[in-house]
């Protein structure tokens, strides 16, 4: 595979839900309206210069928090290819994946990059940085049919003989 | 080979045998959506090609982060439950009655043995009375209204024994911090703490709400405590042999145990901004605050208002500090009001709010400025949560919050 090389951002360790998005944000009307205050109590910079196809790259448990499932789509709406971290927060794990959101779990990745550099993704392979090759492990079954149903919306929506949607 | 508790409650559930890691599918006991969320599980709902909901009785509306509404777009939210709520005959719907955690026990949705998800984190609180109860997204939240069913995998589980008596002004609040302390804020991720010994079995059920509350802080999937005769005079039920059962046995399998003497408790605080960063009150002492936050679904129960009432009986809240107030649910102000616990708190000065989830979530009721800090006794201090980002959260104990009230800075509770 071809993958195109995508452009990191590096964050720390514990990036909460409320550092994706704070509250006050959540009653916006859409994705869309809460884009702009994606990461602002800790990047301000980072929801106006994220590129289509940016990765982050974090330390561990990220995603801790609240439930809140604006935090995975917001990330997927700001065009971010992937998140790679050391270890992600169980709620925001079940909601990326549910939401088509690429999570990759890995312990070593996040001491090596620099933020600015590329990486290159090879699906449910490896990541590619650096002259280096990391292996990923890939997802269970169970979590790898509802990405390729295109997430649960349209999973549920197979089961109830509905056509997915775009 | 024994079992652990959350073995033995997903056992119960699925009728079939099951150990941790094992990944199944549950029916469903309850669900809880609250205000902030209802939009979106009504739109997933509906772009899931659903058209009746699995069983109404078993879901729970709550408006509690919006009301009453601090920003016009809160009433959208409150509209679209109603909505909702309509065209699906849904009945239990709480639109002013407090906060979802205190209202799910408090007025009787929930069981010992129950499975319950609710889309807010906190959801793990119900283990304080033998469920299992979890939080997740607004989509998850979606396919089960129209399924019942939700997969799951079983959660390896963290013995935790207390022994012991909890030194004067120390609360279960300090003990959980304590062991966010120790777990770390990822420590305990996917797994379940299961509460042993005879400091827990003497605990209330309030003071065991908090402990549960806070689990999912150190990523815990839930938090379980055995039922036991409180747990039964709190539900107002009989205990069956089921739920008599519902305890980890001396030979279950845990990866991991975790002993504690209750003696060796002091009072502490989660410093700015991460939950996991604990302190001793007597490390802290004299860093000047300007705000006291007494409530939320971790500590805004009658037992913790009436220990801030303890404190601050014959006293007055510090001439620059706000000290607010915030019941955990309308009974909770009720009882309070009738025991003479409110009297106290307004003679010393305190700004008392409605019921609901108030400044916890930051959203209205005294946020704070640059520079500004807060001694809270709600769950989180992340970066922002309770105003701008340069406001410093410190968690602590009800008892040590009414402290600093007095005082104006960060003070040991003397008896």
């Amino acid at each position: 595979m071809n993958e195109k090389p995508s452009t990191i951002w590096v964050l720390g360790d514990d990036i909460d839900t409320d550092i994706i998005i704070p509250t006050q944000y959540l009653a916006l009307p859409t994705i869309e309206a809460m884009k702009p205050y994606a990461f602002s109590p800790l990047r301000e910079d980072l929801a106006s210069n994220v590129q289509e196809g940016d990765v982050l790259v974090a330390g561990k448990n990220f995603g801790c928090g609240s439930s809140r499932e604006q935090a995975p789509e917001i990330i997927k709406a700001l065009g971010i290819k992937a998140v790679i971290a050391k270890s992600f927060a169980r709620i925001f794990f079940r909601n990326a994946i549910n939401n088509g959101l690429l999570l990759i779990e890995h312990s070593d990745l996040h001491d090596v990059v620099k933020e600015g550099d590329s990486l290159t993704i090879e699906r449910n392979q490896s990541i590619s940085y650096n002259g280096m090759d990391y292996p990923i492990t890939p997802l269970p079954n169970n979590l790898l049919e509802i990405i390729e149903e295109g997430g649960l919306v349209n999973a549920m929506r197979k089961r109830n003989g509905r056509k997915p949607l775009t | 080979m024994g079992k652990t508790m959350i073995e033995k409650i997903i056992e119960y559930n699925t009728k079939i045998p099951v150990k941790a890691d094992d990944i199944v599918t549950v029916q469903v006991d309850r669900v809880m959506i609250h205000d902030i969320f209802i939009p979106f599980v009504a739109e997933k709902f509906e772009e899931m090609g659903f058209t009746n909901i699995w069983d109404t009785n078993k879901v729970v509306l709550i408006y509690d982060h919006l009301v009453p509404a601090s920003v016009t777009d809160d009433i959208r939210h409150l509209k679209i439950g109603d909505a909702f709520a309509t065209k699906y005959d849904l009945t239990n719907v709480h639109r002013s009655d407090g906060i979802c955690h205190q209202l799910m026990t408090e007025a009787g949705y929930v069981k010992p043995g129950h499975v319950v998800f609710g889309t807010d984190s906190h959801t793990t609180t119900y283990g304080s009375i033998g469920a299992f109860s979890s939080g997740i997204g607004y989509t998850e939240m979606a396919s089960i209204l129209g399924t019942g069913t939700m997969w799951m995998k079983v959660p390896k589980t963290i013995k935790i024994t207390i022994n012991g008596t909890l030194p004067k002004n120390v609360s279960s609040k300090d003990v959980i911090l304590r062991i966010i302390g120790d777990l770390g804020a990822d420590g305990a991720t996917y797994q379940a703490l299961e509460f042993h010994g005879d400091t827990i079995t003497n605990m209330s059920i309030a003071s065991r709400m908090t402990i549960a509350n806070m689990a999912v802080e150190a990523g815990a999937k839930c938090a379980l405590f055995a039922p036991d005769e409180k747990t039964a005079t709190y539900c107002n039920i009989v205990l069956n042999e089921q739920q008599k059962n519902l305890f980890g046995d001396e030979d279950a399998i845990y990866c991991k145990e975790m002993i504690y003497n209750a003696e060796s408790f002091v009072p502490v605080m989660a410093c700015p901004s991460q939950v996991d960063q604990i302190k001793p009150v007597k490390e802290l002492i004299d860093i000047p605050i300007d705000q006291v936050f007494i409530g939320s679904c971790t500590n805004g129960r009658l037992e913790d208002l009436e220990a801030a009432a303890t404190v601050l009986k014959d006293k007055t809240v510090s001439p620059y500090i706000k000290l607010i107030i915030t019941p955990a649910s309308r009974k909770v102000y009720e009882d309070a009001v009738k025991n003479g616990t409110m009297e106290i708190l307004a003679k010393a000065g305190a700004i008392i709010t409605h019921p609901g989830c108030g400044l916890c979530c930051g959203r209205t009721g005294g946020i704070l400025s640059d520079g500004e800090r807060v001694v809270a006794t709600n769950n989180r201090n992340f970066l922002g949560r309770m105003g701008t980002s340069k406001v410093e959260i410190y968690l602590a104990s009800p008892t040590v919050a009414a402290t600093c009230a007095i005082t104006g800075k960060i003070t040991f509770p003397e008896s």
